[in-house]
C-alpha cells in the first residue's frame, strides 16, 4: 500500500484547511519561482520522465501532450484549459481536488502554462459543482492578493491569469473540444478532428487541454522529481491516483493509491470490501462508466493500472471503481446507462444521435423481459455500428458498456428473456 | 416535463432586464475573455439571469443576444443545450435527484419515494414547494445516493433521511448540507484508511 | 502535392484537399448528407466514411480528413460498406416511410443512397420519433419528422445567406432545426434551403404537391428578373412552368438563385395579355392580330417619324429590341431609349455601363465601395458572393447610400454625394484604403445614376477611379449594378437617342406637350404612364400592367420562359432564355411581332428567321456574336462635371418582390411583400400555408 508520504493530496477529505495557509502549510507554494526557472523544456522533459498518463481517462502522456505546443509563440496567444467537467458516472475525484486542495490546481495550471507558454488558463468546471467553484474561486483569489498568480506570477517574470468558466449541464463537455466550443459560447459539439487543440483550439489558438488532476499533480512531480513518480506503479503506469469507489462497497470513498493495486486490495482495504464479502461479488466497472464491465473472476486479481485494464479490454478511465453485488439487476443498471448516454448525447452525428436511443430502447426492453434473445446479438451489432463511427468517444462510451454486458453475462439476458418466453407459453 | 423545456402555458414576460448590481456582475463575466470573443460569456450570463428571476424567459434570452451582439438562435441553441437552464418557472426548492448508476447501486429509488412522498409531485412535476427533477450522475458517487437541492449537494441519502430532509426543507427547518450521516466528504465511513497522520 | 490511393487509383492533389474532394477527381463518387462544397464542413451525417490507412483501426469521415502522403483509402472494403450501411440504417429509424407523400420523392437524396447503400430492411421496431413542424415563412415548408440534422440549411443560412435565424436547439435525440421563434427566414435567398435539404424536411411552400420530378420537362434558361442573369432550369409540365430552379454558373450564380427568380412564376399565369386589344370608345376591347395591326398602321400614316418613339422595358430581349429600332427608325424616329429610370451613362463607351471586373471578380477585390446601391435588393445573388468574400476577411467594405443590413459589415461613409466627394478628393479615410487595394472595386447603383445629376455622379465616380488607381493592368474595378435584365443588351444595341433623338424625359414631356404621338412600349411598365398624354399607345408585353392600361392598341408578347431572348447581364455577359413553354393564347414571341408589325407598316424587316435577327444582333455590335472575342475597350474619363444636389442616394428597388409586371402579378410574391416588407410574421393558422 502507497504510504502516506508518497500521497500527493494530502487534504483529500478536507480535514485541514484548503486554503493558502493550509495549502502552504501542505507545501504548496513553495519556492514555485525555482521550478519556472528552470524553463519550459525542462518542465516538459520533467513531466515526460514522471511518465504521467493524463488522469482525465484517456491516459495519453502529460509530457508529450505539452510538448506538442508550438515551441515559439506566434500571433495568436496559447491557452490552457483545464477540463474539470467531471461527470462520468462513479467519478467524484476532481470535486475533492477543487474543494479540499483547490492550490494544488492553482499552482499547477502556473506551471502546466508556463511550460506550454501560455498566459491565460480557462478551468472549466461542470455547472453543478457551485460551492466547488467557490472555493476554487477563492484559492485564485487568494493567490492573485498574494502575487502568486496574475503579473509577474510568483515573482518569475511571467503573466499568468487564470479564470473559472462554469458548464451549465453536458457530459459532453468533458470532450475537449466540445469543452473548448462551451468556452466560446457554443453548444457544446465536439470538433472535427484535424485540426487538433494545440493547433486550433480555444478561440482559435493553441490549446491544451488537461484533467483537474493531471494538472494538480505536476506541482510535485517537479518538486520530488520524476524519478519519485516514476518510482511508484509499474513501468508505463506510474505514479499514485486517485480512486472513487462506489456502489455495492461496506464503505464507498474516494483515496489516493498507487497505480497498479489490484482492484481487489484498493477495495479491501480501503471500502471494508464488497458489501456481503468478496465472493458476493458479481461485477465490477472498474473506470467510469463508459468502459466494460469486468466479471467477478477478473477481478480476483486484476491491477488498476492502464494497460492491465486494456489487457482484460476494458480500461482504466477515471479510476472510478462501480462495484454490484451479486443482489445487482446488471441489465437495468446498464439500461441506466444507456439512457444517460442517450441523455448526453449531443445530437451532432447521427450513429450516437440515433444509435443511442435505439440501444436504450431495446435495453428498456430487455431489462423488463420485453425482447427475443435474437434481438440481444441485434443490440450488439448495433453497439458495433455506433463503436468507431462518430466525431468524439461519446459513442464508444455509449456502446461499451452494453458490449461489456453482452460479453460475460450473455447467459443471464438469455435467461430472463428465456423466463417471458415461457412465461407466455 | 422537465424545466429545461419550456411551457406553453406559461406566458412569456414582455421585456428582460438586468438589475443594476447583477449588470456589474455580468461585466465581469465578459471581461474574462479576449476582446470581440464576448460571446463566451453567454453561459454564465444566462446563469446570472435565471439566477435573477429564477428561470430563463425569451426576453431574457433576447436581451443577453442583445447585450453581447449573438444571433438571438445562438443563444436559444446554447440555453436549450445544457440542461442546467431553465426554460420554465421551478418551484421553491429545485429537487434534483441523482439516479445514476453509482445512486442507483445504493437506493435511488429509496430517495425518489421519499421525495414524491414528501412533495406530492414526481420526476419533471412542480408545485408551489418544489420542483422534482430526476438528474444525470452528480459527480459526487461515493457520497450516493446525491440529491443537489439548489447549489448544495445532500449526500449519503437513505429513504429515512431524505424523508427528513425534504419534510425540513417543506417546513423551513434548518438543514444541513453534504452527508446526511455525519460522513466527514469522501473520507470511508468510520475514519479514514490514509493519511490518519502516522506518516 | 500529396500522393494517395484511392480504391487502388493514384492520384495527385493539392495539399489541403480532403480525401472526399480527392475521389471525386478521379470519379469516385463517395456518398454524403451533411458535405456540401460551398458550406463549412460539419462532419456530421458521417455517410461519408471511408476506410484510411495508415490510421487508427476505424473508418474516418472523408469530408473532413485532409490527404497525406502515402496514404492508402478503401471507399468499398468491407469496414467502409458496413459503416455505411449502420449510417444508413440509422438515418433511417426515425425517418418516416412517407416518401408517398413527399414532395421530395423522386429527387431525394436520403431515397437515392438507401437504395445504394443501405440495408434492403430495418431492424428498428420502437416508436419512431415526431418532431413538430416549423414557421419558416412563405417560401420554405416544413416537415420536420424527415430531418436528418445535416445541419446544410443552418450553415447556408448562417453563412451564406448572412440570416443566422435557424439554429439546432436541444440535443440528442431531441435536436430540433429551427426558427425558434416561429419567425420567416429573414433572407431573399431562403428557396435554396429548399434545394440544400437532402430530404423532404425543408420543401418549396408554392411548388407542393404540384408535381413528381419526372412529369417534368426541363428547360435550361436564364433569368431576368435582375441583371445578374442566374442560369436557371425552368421545370415545365405541359405548357405551365411549375418551378424554377438554379443552375450551376461559377462565373455568374454560383448556384444560388434569388427567391423573386424562383418564385414569382405563378405570376406568369396571372394578368396575361393573351390577346390583342385595340381601344374603341375609350374601351380596350380584345382584336385579332389583322385589326391590331391595322389600328396601328392607321395611326402611323398619318405620323411623321419624328413624332414617333419607343421605350423599351426591363425584361426585353435583345431580338425585339433590335428590330424594334429598327422598324421605327425606317419610318424616320431617332428618339428610343430603354432606360425606363433615366440612368445616365457615356454612351459612346461600354466600361462605363458595365459591371467590368466580372462578378466572379469579386472574389479577388480586396476594397470594394458600393454607391447607391443595395445589392442585397437588387442582386441578391450577387449579394451572397459579396459576402462570401467579406467572409475571407481580406476586403474592406464601405458604403456610400441608405444604411441598410447587407448581411456583412461595411464602413457607411455617408448617404449621398458628398461622401463620394471625399473619396474622390482623398479626403475621406476608404480612399486610402483602396489606394492601397490591389484589386479596388467600385460598385454603382442605380441609385447613384438615375438623378437629375449622375451626369456630374459619373463624373465623380471616373474621377475616383482615377484618384484611387481602380483601373490597373489586369483589372478594372469600375462596376454598374443594373437592375434590369434588359439593359445593358439594349445599350449595347443602341436603343438610345439617335441624333436629335429624345431621351426618355424628352419622349415623355413630348408625349406630355403633344410633340409627340406615336409611343410604342416594349414591356415598359415603370414609366410615368400619366406623362404619355394624348400620343397614341403600343403596348406590346406579357403583362396587364401599368403600360397596357394605357395603351391604345396591345400586342400580347411572350413571357422570357416562352421564347428564346437574348440577354446581356451586368457584366455585359451574353446569355439565352430557352422556350420552356409556348406562350399564352394568341401570344407570339416579340420579334415574330414586330417582324410582321414591319409588313403591315409597309417597311418590311429583311429577318425571317430567329438567326437571321440574331445576325443582325452581331452585326449591330460584336458583343452579340458568340463566335467573337470583344476586345477589352479603352478607359476613358466619364460623366459631365456640373453642379451636384446634395440629396441622398436611393435604391430603385423599395420592394425586393415586387419589381415588375411578373412579380406583381405574383401572388406568392405579394405573401412575400406581406411578410418580409409590411412586416406582418404572423403565421397563418388553420387552412392557409
Amino acid at each position: 500500500m502507497l504510504q502516506d508520504k508518497d500521497r500527493i493530496f494530502t487534504n483529500l477529505y478536507g480535514i485541514q484547511d484548503p486554503f493558502l495557509k493550509g495549502a502552504q502549510a501542505r507545501g504548496d507554494w513553495d519556492n514555485t519561482k525555482a521550478i519556472l526557472d528552470k524553463g519550459p523544456e525542462w518542465i516538459i522533459d520533467q513531466m515526460k520522465a514522471s511518465g504521467l498518463r493524463g488522469r482525465g481517462g484517456a491516459g495519453f502522456s502529460t509530457g508529450m501532450k505539452w510538448s506538442f505546443m508550438p515551441k515559439e509563440v506566434g500571433e495568436r496567444p496559447h491557452y490552457l484549459v483545464v477540463n474539470a467537467d467531471e461527470g462520468e458516472p462513479g467519478t467524484c475525484k476532481d470535486r475533492d481536488i477543487m474543494r479540499h486542495d483547490p492550490h494544488k490546481l492553482v499552482e499547477g495550471c502556473l506551471i502546466a502554462s508556463y511550460a506550454i507558454r501560455a498566459h491565460t488558463c480557462y478551468i472549466y468546471i461542470r455547472g453543478e459543482f457551485y460551492r466547488e467553484a467557490e472555493a476554487l474561486q477563492r484559492a485564485i483569489d487568494e493567490a492573485y492578493a498574494a502575487g502568486l498568480i496574475g503579473k509577474n506570477a510568483s515573482g518569475s517574470g511571467w503573466d499568468f491569469d487564470l479564470f473559472i468558466h462554469r458548464g451549465m449541464g453536458a457530459y459532453v463537455c468533458g470532450e475537449e473540444t466540445a469543452l473548448i466550443n462551451s468556452i466560446e459560447g457554443k453548444k457544446g459539439q465536439p470538433r472535427l478532428k484535424p485540426p487538433f487543440p494545440a493547433g486550433v483550439g480555444v478561440f482559435g489558438c493553441p490549446t491544451t487541454v488537461n484533467n483537474v488532476e493531471s494538472i494538480a499533480v505536476a506541482p510535485t512531480i517537479l518538486r520530488r522529481g520524476a524519478d519519485w513518480f516514476a518510482g511508484l506503479g509499474r513501468p508505463n503506469n506510474t505514479g499514485t491516483k486517485l480512486f472513487c469507489i462506489s456502489g455495492h462497497v461496506n464503505k464507498p470513498c474516494n483515496v489516493e493509491e498507487e497505480m497498479g493495486i489490484p482492484l481487489k486490495e484498493l477495495i479491501e482495504k480501503h471500502c471494508g470490501g464488497v458489501r456481503g464479502g468478496w465472493d458476493n461479488l458479481l461485477a465490477i466497472i472498474p473506470g467510469g462508466s463508459s468502459v466494460p464491465m469486468l466479471p467477478k473472476n477478473i477481478c480476483d486479481d486484476v491491477l488498476m493500472d492502464f494497460d492491465s485494464l486494456r489487457a482484460v479490454q476494458s480500461g482504466l478511465g477515471t479510476a472510478a471503481v462501480i462495484v454490484m453485488d451479486k443482489s445487482t439487476d446488471l441489465v437495468r443498471a446498464i439500461t441506466r446507462l444507456a439512457k444517460f448516454y442517450m441523455h448526453e448525447s449531443c445530437g451532432q452525428c447521427t450513429p450516437c444521435r440515433e444509435g443511442s436511443g435505439w440501444m436504450w430502447r431495446v435495453m428498456e426492453r430487455m431489462s423488463q423481459g420485453r425482447a427475443s434473445v435474437e434481438e440481444i446479438d441485434m443490440l450488439f451489432d448495433v453497439s458495433k455500428q455506433i463503436e468507431g463511427h462518430t466525431i468524439c468517444a461519446l459513442g464508444d462510451a455509449a456502446a461499451w458498456p452494453i458490449q461489456g454486458l453482452i460479453r460475460h453475462f450473455r447467459p443471464q439476458i438469455e435467461e430472463r428473456l428465456g423466463r417471458r418466453a415461457q412465461a407466455a407459453e | 416535463m422537465s424545466s429545461h423545456y419550456p411551457d406553453p402555458n406559461v406566458p412569456q414576460p414582455e421585456t428582460f432586464a438586468f438589475t443594476p448590481e447583477v449588470m456589474e456582475q455580468a461585466k465581469v463575466f465578459i471581461a474574462k475573455y479576449p476582446a470581440g470573443r464576448q460571446r463566451s460569456a453567454v453561459m454564465p450570463l444566462l446563469d446570472l439571469a435565471q439566477r435573477q428571476v429564477g428561470w430563463l424567459s425569451r426576453a431574457a434570452m433576447d436581451y443577453i443576444a442583445d447585450l453581447l451582439g449573438m444571433p438571438p438562435i445562438k443563444v436559444y441553441e446554447v440555453a436549450t443545450f445544457y440542461t442546467m437552464y431553465r426554460l420554465r418557472p421551478v418551484g421553491k426548492h429545485h429537487v434534483q435527484l441523482c439516479t445514476n448508476i453509482s445512486c442507483w447501486l445504493r437506493g435511488s429509488d429509496d430517495v425518489k419515494r421519499a421525495a414524491e412522498e414528501v412533495f406530492g409531485i414526481g420526476f419533471g412535476q412542480s408545485n408551489d414547494e418544489a420542483t422534482l427533477e430526476e438528474v444525470e450522475c452528480a459527480g459526487a458517487c461515493v457520497n450516493a445516493p446525491v440529491a443537489q437541492i439548489g447549489d448544495d449537494y445532500y449526500e449519503d441519502l437513505t429513504y429515512d433521511n431524505a424523508k427528513a430532509l425534504f419534510q425540513a426543507l417543506k417546513d423551513g427547518k434548518p438543514v444541513t448540507v453534504g452527508s446526511q450521516i455525519g460522513r466527514q466528504t469522501s473520507c470511508p465511513e468510520g475514519g479514514p484508511t490514509t493519511l490518519k497522520g502516522d506518516a | 502535392m500529396p500522393k494517395l490511393t484511392i480504391d487502388g487509383i493514384e492520384v495527385e492533389v493539392p495539399a489541403g484537399t480532403t480525401i472526399l474532394q480527392a475521389a471525386e477527381q478521379i470519379g469516385i463518387e463517395i456518398p454524403r448528407f451533411c458535405y456540401h462544397e460551398r458550406l463549412s464542413i460539419a462532419g456530421n451525417c458521417r455517410m461519408c466514411l471511408v476506410e484510411v490507412q495508415p490510421g487508427p483501426p476505424k473508418p474516418a469521415a472523408s469530408c473532413a480528413m485532409p490527404v497525406a502522403e502515402g496514404m492508402t483509402v478503401k471507399t468499398n472494403s468491407p469496414m467502409a460498406v458496413k459503416a455505411r450501411k449502420g449510417v444508413m440504417e440509422f438515418l433511417l429509424i426515425n425517418h418516416p416511410l412517407d416518401c408517398p407523400i413527399c414532395d421530395q420523392g423522386g429527387e431525394c437524396d436520403l431515397q437515392d443512397q438507401a437504395v445504394a447503400f443501405g440495408y434492403d430492411r430495418s431492424r428498428y421496431t420502437e416508436q419512431k420519433r415526431a418532431v413538430q413542424d416549423k414557421y419558416m415563412g412563405p417560401l420554405v415548408a416544413t416537415e420536420m419528422t424527415r430531418c436528418i440534422q445535416c445541419t446544410r440549411c443552418v450553415r447556408f443560412a448562417q453563412e451564406v445567406a448572412g440570416a443566422p435565424d435557424l439554429g439546432g436547439v436541444n440535443r440528442g435525440e431531441h435536436m430540433e432545426i429551427t426558427t425558434y421563434v416561429e419567425k420567416a427566414i429573414g433572407s431573399e435567398l431562403s428557396g435554396n434551403l429548399v434545394d440544400l435539404c437532402p430530404v423532404g424536411a425543408l420543401t418549396s411552400k408554392p411548388y407542393a404537391f404540384n408535381a413528381r420530378p419526372w412529369e417534368l420537362k426541363k428547360t435550361e434558361s436564364i433569368d431576368v428578373f435582375d441583371a445578374v442573369g442566374s442560369n436557371i432550369r425552368v421545370d415545365a409540365r405541359g405548357n405551365e412552368v411549375l418551378r424554377v430552379l438554379p443552375r450551376l454558373n461559377e462565373d455568374v450564380n454560383e448556384e444560388w438563385l434569388g427567391d423573386k427568380s424562383r418564385h414569382a412564376i405563378d405570376g406568369l399565369r396571372r394578368q396575361r395579355l393573351d390577346t390583342p386589344y385595340v381601344r374603341k370608345d375609350g374601351k380596350l376591347v380584345p382584336a385579332s392580330w389583322q385589326e391590331a395591326f391595322a389600328a396601328i398602321a392607321a395611326k402611323v400614316k398619318t405620323t411623321s417619324g419624328a413624332k414617333m418613339a419607343a421605350v423599351a422595358g426591363d425584361m426585353a430581349d435583345a431580338e425585339s429590341m433590335v428590330l424594334l429600332k429598327d422598324l421605327l427608325t425606317a419610318l424616320g424616329s431617332r428618339s428610343f431609349d430603354c432606360r425606363q429610370d433615366g440612368a445616365v451613362f457615356d454612351l459612346s463607351n461600354r466600361l462605363s455601363w458595365q459591371f467590368n471586373s466580372g462578378i466572379a471578380g469579386i472574389d479577388e477585390a480586396d476594397a470594394i465601395l458600393i454607391v447607391g446601391s443595395n445589392p442585397r435588393w437588387e442582386a441578391p445573388v450577387l449579394n451572397a458572393r459579396l459576402r462570401k468574400r467579406y467572409l475571407t476577411g481580406k476586403a474592406k467594405f464601405a458604403v456610400i447610400g441608405e444604411a441598410t443590413d447587407l448581411t456583412y459589415k461595411v464602413d457607411h461613409l455617408g448617404t449621398g454625394p458628398d461622401a463620394l466627394k471625399a473619396v474622390a478628393d482623398g479626403s475621406s479615410p476608404f480612399a486610402a484604403v483602396l489606394k492601397a487595394a490591389q484589386k479596388p472595386m467600385i460598385i454603382l447603383g442605380m441609385g447613384a445614376l438615375t438623378r437629375k445629376d449622375s451626369a456630374a455622379i459619373l463624373a465623380l465616380a471616373s474621377q475616383v477611379v482615377d484618384s484611387c488607381g481602380l483601373v490597373k493592368d489586369g483589372w478594372n474595378g469600375f462596376n454598374v449594378l443594373h437592375t434590369a435584365a434588359a439593359r445593358v443588351g439594349g445599350l449595347e444595341l443602341g436603343f438610345v437617342p439617335g441624333a436629335n433623338g429624345r431621351d426618355l424625359d424628352g419622349i415623355l414631356s413630348g408625349a406630355e406637350k403633344g410633340e409627340l404621338d406615336f409611343v410604342y412600349l416594349l414591356g415598359a411598365d415603370e414609366i410615368d404612364t400619366k406623362r404619355l398624354g394624348k400620343a397614341f399607345v403600343v403596348y406590346q408585353g406579357s403583362h396587364g400592367d401599368a403600360g397596357a392600361m394605357r395603351a391604345d392598341v396591345i400586342l400580347p408578347g411572350a413571357a422570357y420562359t416562352e421564347k428564346s431572348g437574348t440577354y446581356l447581364n451586368t457584366e455585359g455577359r451574353m446569355q439565352r432564355t430557352a422556350r420552356a413553354v409556348f406562350p399564352l393564347g394568341e401570344a407570339k414571341e416579340d420579334w415574330t411581332i414586330i417582324r410582321a408589325l414591319s409588313e403591315v407598316l409597309g417597311h418590311t424587316l429583311p429577318q425571317n428567321t430567329l438567326v437571321q435577327v440574331r445576325d443582325r444582333l452581331a452585326a449591330v455590335s460584336p458583343v452579340f456574336d458568340e463566335d467573337t472575342a470583344v476586345p477589352a475597350g479603352k478607359w476613358g474619363a466619364f460623366g459631365v462635371a456640373g453642379a451636384i444636389d446634395a440629396a441622398a442616394f436611393e435604391s430603385p428597388v423599395k420592394n425586393y418582390y415586387m419589381t415588375d409586371p411578373i412579380s406583381r402579378a405574383s401572388r406568392t410574391m405579394a405573401e412575400c411583400t406581406e411578410v418580409y416588407v409590411n412586416g406582418n410574421q404572423k403565421r397563418k393558422t388553420g387552412t392557409h400555408g
